[in-house]
């Protein structure tokens, strides 16, 4: 069962990886995108941050749809739409008093790949959110499947997004929306699922 | 006039530039635009593809788009609009123009939409 203090330190934890990881981030996006990955979660995690300081009384479906909101206006990126996404429906399927994570993550994957068409193997985010959602599943999420996941973006070619523009030449790069994600599930495990 | 056209790019330039191009031949049609993001940066924002939603006169729309985000940002702009808006996986610059020159003309919906269909490019 996940709480509302918990999502609140999860959330605020992602936003810390990311904040320090935004050069890194920035940099994955260069040579396959537009270099501004770290910068637009930057700027959409400040606002979650912001967003979720007076919400500690609320419900989990007011925070999730709160995360939601301000990064689907503050992002300015393809992961704008997507991470807001993915909350609104984790704040959807919240409000049927589901709070375990398997529905949540489940819903909010089946967001992510309705709103930007892509399926596993596209080198993009949802090559994190499937197997991890799948371990969640099955009650085995562990580093290793999220690194793992990470890793596997490497030698895939772009079929979604600014870096299927360059082909074959995205191949030997980590997916900087699959590395992102990995932080929301490092963040998720840290605070959440350690028991 | 019942249908309008939006246009919308990760460059607040280019959105506008593609505009004054279809303009030239559309004098009548009502035409909006959402350009980068909301601090002016490059990208695209979803209020800003709701505010030319609700400016645009026409409750009937045909949006036009450059790359990926753009259209993600048009879905969910779409979903809270009451209007009925039409979205094209086409090239923007001769979609649009497309667009601009029938509307113009009176052509139906329709017949729009069968001169588009070549220009899908995504
Ligand atoms: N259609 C899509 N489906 C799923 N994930 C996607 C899609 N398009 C992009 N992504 C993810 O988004 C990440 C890029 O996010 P970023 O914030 O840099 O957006 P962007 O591509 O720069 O957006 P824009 O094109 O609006 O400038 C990619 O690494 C990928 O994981
Ligand atoms: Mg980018």
């Amino acid at each position: 069962m996940l709480t509302t203090t918990q999502t609140i330190a999860w959330l605020n934890n992602f936003a810390d990886k990311i904040e320090t990881n935004k050069a890194y981030l920035n940099d994955l996006d260069t040579p396959i995108g537009d270099g501004d990955h770290g910068s637009n979660m930057v700027r959409g995690l400040t606002a979650v941050k912001a967003t979720l300081a007076d919400k500690s009384d609320a419900d989990l479906t007011t925070v999730f749809k709160a995360a939601a909101l301000a990064l689907i206006s503050k992002v300015g990126g393809a992961a704008g739409p997507l991470y807001g996404t993915a909350f609104l429906e984790m704040a959807k399927a919240s409000k049927n008093g589901d709070a375990d994570l398997d529905p949540l993550l489940t819903a909010a994957l089946a967001g992510l790949k309705k709103r930007g068409g892509a399926v596993a193997g596209d080198k993009t985010l949802i090559d994190v959110w499937t197997p991890v959602t799948a371990a969640v599943q099955a009650d085995q999420l562990t580093p290793a499947v999220i690194s793992e996941a990470v890793e596997r973006t490497k030698p895939m070619v772009a079929k979604k997004g600014r870096a299927s523009y360059l082909g074959d030449r995205s191949i030997g790069h980590l997916d900087p929306g699959a590395v992102s994600s990995g932080y929301l599930f490092t963040a998720l495990l840290e605070t959440v699922a350690q028991s | 006039m019942n249908l309008g056209i939006v246009v919308v790019s990760h460059v607040p330039e280019v959105a506008a530039g593609v505009v004054t191009l279809i303009k030239q031949v559309a004098a009548n049609v009502p035409i909006t635009y959402a350009g980068g993001t909301d601090d002016q940066l490059i990208g695209t924002s979803m209020a800003k593809i709701s505010t030319a939603f609700e400016d645009n006169s026409a409750d009937e729309l045909l949006a036009f788009y450059d790359l990926g985000s753009a259209k993600m940002n048009l879905e969910m702009a779409i979903e809270m609009s009451d209007k009925t808006v039409h979205l094209y996986d086409t090239a923007l610059v001769e979609s649009a123009y497309t667009a601009a020159s029938l509307l113009q003309a009176g052509v139906p919906l329709a017949a729009v939409e069968a001169q588009l269909a070549p220009l899908k490019i995504k």
